[in-house]
């Protein structure tokens, strides 16, 4: 049966965000393969997941579409890989918005012998040149506003930094799940600068997710995520490589999910088996769509995604 | 009866601590590894002011009690206007101050929708034209049929309004009462 002729219009005038889109594929892939970084494929459907407490796996068959391809990826550093990219869809049951949508790419790398801070400086190189690329300078304007992803522009906070400075506490002393994610997206978000990229680094040890806590100060992780403009762009660890940690953690994060109504997940026990051997490493996932969509000038993801439902 | 934040979209009518609120805009926020909420924006019913406020979306939001009448609008008293129920003839006053701009379009027995928050009057929406007469304006230049040009006119309740150089004292014309707008020049009787 042929399409109504209202889908093919609609899709001929998305015809330049195909072409950004394949342009912005093709410098992340030179990016890496530049570095000697080696582009891998996973699965796309998986046995488990990693449980977390607020990410709902969208179900296949008797399996999931991957929330992530970070715990194949990490067998994969456990077998000996160094320097690993994957750019590939990855599926969120119930995330729908202005910056989510159910379906999206992420893009993963990661460094064994390496931690978060090494991470850092990969995803400034990478920023300003996806810019370059793309728009042919580290600076441009996203929806009429000037934005820069000079690596020098960077700047970083701590969350405690942060948290002290907009919402008057330190979610590090007495940590408190409901408060910090409200004060986050009411207080601290909008209170941080819009035009260049941003770093919240060092979370709450209850927020570490699959990232190791400072050597020196159990209270935080080693974990950053970066903004840009109020957007959450990526997410990133020094890894955490105790399998008896990883384990207590996913416990706990199924323990909050039936607290909250929802399905526990199985463990990934092979997952779990191979952390021991895992090296000390770095990693992150960063959101392809919402990269693209400063990029392309778009205001929501709906400028990006052709085939958004909805 | 309580909704869950999965129902909030624009337009939907809540109350929070006793007052009611339509909310005007929303949008869904996720940080990182955090719990979803909707970021929205709402309007107090009874005052008209608007604020920020972030559900979670675990929260229950109550429900107002709101309800809906065809009234006809009966007389003005002072600062105070009242509609009558044509058939129980149950009488509602509303402040000048809640009616706005729309208390220029009033005419008398217009049927409007008065909207009751715990059985007591809140606010009123009148049809979206009403047809008034003008009582004030410059003579009108014959012929000149241009839409684009707008002189100042009165209308009987002292509102001002821009309508064409064609039209004249005792013309009625319509009026769009969402945005208080000349719509066109109607013949009358």
């Amino acid at each position: 049966m042929r399409p109504p002729p209202a889908d093919s219009d609609a899709l001929r005038a998305q015809r330049r965000v195909l072409e950004l889109r394949a342009k912005l594929n093709d410098a992340i892939r030179r990016f890496f393969r530049e570095r000697g970084f080696l582009e891998v494929d996973t699965p796309v459907v998986l046995p488990a997941n990693a449980p977390e407490t607020n990410i709902d796996a969208v179900p296949a068959g008797a399996c999931w579409f991957r929330t992530s391809p970070e715990l194949a990826m990490k067998r994969l550093l456990a077998s000996g890989c160094d320097k690993i990219f994957q750019l590939g869809p990855v599926a969120r049951a119930g995330e729908h918005g202005r910056w989510h949508h159910p379906e999206f790419t992420l893009l993963e790398w990661y460094r064994a012998d390496a931690g978060y801070l090494e991470i850092l400086a990969d995803a400034k190189a990478l920023l300003a040149f996806v810019a370059k690329e793309i728009r042919g300078a580290t600076d441009f304007t996203w929806q009429g506003k000037p934005v820069s992803f000079a690596q020098e522009l960077w700047d970083k906070f701590t969350v405690s930094q942060a948290f002290i400075q907009h919402a008057g506490w330190d979610p590090a002393q007495k940590f408190d799940p409901d408060r910090f994610d409200l004060d986050l997206v009411t207080r601290v978000e909008p209170a941080l600068p819009a035009d260049h990229p941003v770093v919240l680094i060092d979370y709450p040890a209850p927020l570490a997710a699959l990232a190791r806590r400072k050597p020196d100060d159990p209270a935080r992780a080693e974990r950053w995520e970066l903004y840009l403009g109020g957007v959450e762009l990526a997410n990133a660890y020094s890894e955490l490589t105790d399998p008896a940690e990883q384990r207590a953690r996913f416990i706990e994060a199924n323990a909050a999910r039936e607290k909250r109504g929802e399905k526990p997940y199985p463990l990934d026990e092979t997952f779990l088996a191979a952390l021991a051997q895992m090296p000390p490493s770095g990693g992150i996932a960063l959101g392809v769509d919402r990269l693209l969509m400063i990029l392309a000038d778009a205001d929501s993801l709906d400028g990006v995604l052709p085939f958004r439902n909805g | 009866m309580a909704y869950t934040a999965a129902d909030l979209r624009k337009g939907l009518k809540i109350e929070l601590e006793g007052i009611p609120y339509e909310v005007t805009d929303f949008e869904f926020v996720k940080p990182g590894k955090g719990q979803a909420m909707y970021k929205c924006r709402i309007k107090n019913m009874l005052v008209g002011s608007t604020m920020d406020k972030t559900f979670r979306a675990v929260d229950k939001i109550d429900q107002p009690n709101i309800e809906s009448k065809t009234m006809a609008f009966s007389y003005k008293e002072g600062d105070k206007y009242v509609f009558m129920d044509n058939k129980t003839y149950e009488q509602v006053e509303l402040h000048e101050g809640v009616l706005g701009d729309q208390r220029f379009f009033l005419l008398e027995d217009l049927e409007c929708e008065v909207l009751f928050f715990n059985h007591r009057a809140m606010s009123v929406t009148l049809p979206s034209f009403v047809i008034k007469e003008i009582k004030e304006t410059e003579p009108g230049a014959r012929g000149n049929t241009a839409t684009n040009v707008l002189k100042p006119a009165k209308i009987d309740t002292g509102y001002e309004i821009g309508v064409p150089i064609f039209i004249n004292q005792g013309d009625f014309i319509r009026i769009d009462t969402r945005t208080g707008k000349y719509v066109e020049r109607v013949k009358q009787g």
